[in-house]
């Protein structure tokens, strides 16, 4: 099965964004738990383009499709803004983050802790994140 | 959709958040905090019962007062969180970090 939405960079596009992934994921054989955890992990991916990569312009556009196969579930993130591969991210030291009194960094690591793969490809001024979440029996 | 509220209550500062926090509304609790902080309130109860959903943005909030409620004396408490919730935070290992108790009751006794 496939799913997609478009939303523009803007964050309260977010709400939109949870809304469109816990419909999709409510059907699929998935506990509270992951079902809440898919959906913050690829909003924090999708938070950080909106504000990093497109600087909240309201007039670019952000892809995300969902693809369910019998192992795995994929996100796919498309964007066209600068590239920003989370992959060249090194997950922060917590109690450094306190120290620092930083507000970020900390998406990075809720996503790395929640996803079990993440791929990231740039090509042509295209952009595309993958997030996938293995099925366990 | 957020809402945040303060109650005063005996020596503390209630902090009542109902809703979703994400990137697109943190700067509220950032404000509240700030507002808490300034007006010299020495501790502040944050009831998360109606709180839904929490983002990093609205995690990097709480976390980035943590230091400064140290230095200042400031006890900053967190209670009745959503298991769902309190999943997110101990992901970050903020359960380490920071007071999170059951019920206001469990929070108030300590």
């Amino acid at each position: 099965m496939k799913y997609q939405l478009k939303i523009y960079c803007n964050t309260t596009a977010l709400a939109d964004l949870r809304g469109f992934l816990q419909t999709t994921l409510s059907g699929l054989q998935l506990s509270d738990k992951d079902q809440h955890q898919l959906t913050l992990a690829v909003e924090e991916v999708c938070a950080n383009l909106i504000i990093h990569s497109h600087n909240c312009n309201g007039l670019d556009q952000i892809k995300l499709e969902v693809r369910e196969t019998p192992e795995k579930l994929i996100f796919e993130i498309t964007d066209k803004g600068k590239a920003f591969n989370l992959l060249d991210y090194e997950v922060p030291d917590l109690k450094k983050v306190v120290r620092e009194k930083r507000k970020g960094g900390l998406g990075i690591i809720l996503v790395k802790t929640i996803m079990d793969e993440i791929e990231f490809e740039s090509n042509k001024g295209k952009n595309t994140c993958r997030l996938i979440k293995w099925f366990r029996s | 959709m957020l809402t945040i509220e303060i109650q005063k209550e005996d020596v503390h500062d209630l902090l009542i958040i109902k809703g979703e926090i994400d990137a697109s509304n943190s700067v509220m609790l950032d404000q509240k905090m700030l507002d808490l902080k300034n007006a010299g309130s020495k501790s502040i109860l944050v009831d998360g019962s109606g709180l839904e959903y929490i983002s990093s943005a609205g995690l990097g909030v709480f976390m980035s007062y943590l230091e400064d409620f140290q230095e200042e004396e400031i006890d900053l408490k967190i209670f009745s969180l959503s298991p769902r919730v309190f999943e997110v935070f101990k992901i970050l290992g903020l359960d380490q970090l920071m007071s999170i108790y059951d019920s206001k009751q469990a929070a108030l006794e300590v």
